[in-house]
């Protein structure tokens, strides 16, 4: 590579984006195309190592030769707020098996494919409501992130946990500063310990009066401390309201720049009423790949030494997966930077991790998706965004890529 | 072709269901793996090695037949 940064300063991560806001960090592109991994630099001046290939990944966070522990030495941190968070109740993400597989298996009844396909209704039901709700603005303008995007996984995350909506400004707040790669560690303790005291306390209350929610029926089962439920429910609260709501409006924004993938995604909603859902199934699947919400990168350390694409990492070193340079690989998606909501084999992306920690929440989040993007195509037809793009403000210092707003007119 | 899969090893992601539905389930408890066929039809062959590959935790292992080059 021409242009490959001299041995001596080695890249710091995460880096910055280049023009495009869609696009990985052009030095993450590059990595891919050199030999091996990459020697990276972090905040606290330690090194570790970068995985930008598709094949790469896969075989990192597949393989048990490297941890999700972040006790463990070497184990790199993005930010001093990262580091702060681990200290703190880690949850099951954090874990490696089998103390991982046994919490984790709690959980996996209520994220399956069949329990969650039983839910479209419902959100199908929250989404109109919401949009009905937005159309009625005098002005006809709106905020897509906060008026729909963010209410709608957020509403089925709290039903699905049991966890009173009416409180959604509380832990939005306190997510979002837990996701800030930019906050202090005191910022990020704090809200995380807001967050786990609260929902402790919930969990304290679902004993004695329970709902059919996920907290009420950990509760029940009193095989978990009420910490250690609230450490869960904590989890599944971050994760599953802000990586559905940044890939709702992105994907919104992605599409009211490229109309002609926006017709597609209307035709693909349009044989999904009809009955036949591949097409909208692949559309989904080429926005999670295209757009890679977590793009911080995802950590591991190695326990022993392994060769990953030509490179020796050596035990206790850590490594850094980015996914959504993965997700540009050309080797696993030919004309990668282009985005084609008809897509062969879009799913083999990395949007939700790989490995035993591939993300829970997916079939859940595909649902969301599958219903939110026809839904705001259909109720509003003529959608156009209300400030220029250069205005937007891009998450770059959030754990969750997105938009902070999203100023649509109709 | 013989498929195995590996229950232990499962981590419920549903991928393979997503890719393979007529060879794979998920048990109704607790979403792990459930093997439907361990001789899939010829014409699911394709998706039960995308499944094979794309399973996040190298729960399901597929024995090619010799025959079958």
């Amino acid at each position: 590579m021409a242009t490959a940064a001299h041995p001596s300063t080695p890249l710091t991560v995460p880096a910055a984006r280049g023009t495009c806001p869609f696009d990985p960090p052009p030095a993450y592109e590059q990595a891919r195309g050199d030999q091996g991994l990459t020697r990276v630099r972090l905040w606290d001046g330690s090194s570790c190592w970068m995985v930008t290939r598709h094949a790469d990944i896969r075989s990192v966070l597949r393989d048990r030769v490297f941890s999700a522990d972040s006790s463990r030495a070497g184990f790199p941190f993005l930010s001093p707020g990262r580091r702060a968070l681990t200290t703190d109740r880690p949850s099951f993400i954090r874990m490696d098996d089998p103390e991982h597989a046994r919490l984790r298996r709690m959980l996996t009844a209520d994220f399956m494919i069949r329990k969650v396909a039983s839910m479209h209704e419902g959100v199908r039901h929250l989404a109109d409501e919401l949009l009905e709700r937005m159309a009625a603005a005098p002005d006809r303008t709106a905020d897509l992130v906060a008026e729909f995007a963010l209410p709608l996984p957020s509403m089925v995350i709290c039903l699905l946990l049991g966890v009173p909506y009416s409180e959604h400004a509380f832990f939005q707040r306190c997510s979002s500063t837990m996701l800030r790669t930019d906050a202090s560690p005191a910022e990020v303790t704090a809200a995380q310990r807001e967050i786990l005291d609260f929902l402790t306390a919930l969990a304290r209350e679902r004993r004695s009066a329970p709902d059919d929610g996920i907290i009420s029926r950990l509760a029940a089962a009193g095989e978990l401390p009420d910490e250690e439920i609230a450490s869960m429910g904590r989890l599944l609260l971050v994760a599953g309201h802000e990586t559905t709501a940044n890939m709702t409006s992105l994907s919104v924004l992605t599409l009211l720049r490229d109309p002609e993938q926006a017709d597609r995604l209307r035709e693909a909603a349009r044989r999904d009423a009809a009955g036949d859902g591949d097409a909208l199934d692949t559309a989904v699947e080429e926005l999670l790949r295209y757009l890679t919400v977590v793009h911080s990168g995802t950590a591991r350390v190695a326990v022993e030494d392994v060769m990953v694409g030509g490179t020796l990492v050596r035990a206790g070193e850590g490594v850094l997966c980015m996914l959504n340079a993965g997700n540009r690989d050309e080797d696993a998606f030919p004309d990668g930077g282009r985005l084609d909501l008809e897509r062969p084999g879009a799913r083999r992306h990395l949007a939700f991790g790989f490995g035993i920690h591939q993300c829970l929440g997916q079939p859940l989040a595909r649902l969301e998706l599958r219903v939110a993007l026809p839904a705001v195509l259909d109720r509003l037809p003529d959608i156009r965004l209300a400030a220029p793009f250069e205005s937007l403000r891009f998450r770059h210092e959030m754990g969750v890529y997105g938009l902070h707003e999203l100023p649509v007119a109709w | 072709m013989q498929v195995h899969v590996d229950q232990d090893r499962c981590c419920g992601s549903g991928m393979c269901v997503l890719t393979a539905g007529a060879v794979f389930d998920q048990r109704d408890a607790d979403g792990i793996v459930v093997l439907l066929a361990e001789h899939p039809a010829k014409q699911d062959w394709d998706d039960v090695r995308e499944a094979e590959s794309s399973c996040p935790s190298q729960a399901i292992t597929v024995e090619e037949d010799q025959a079958a080059g």
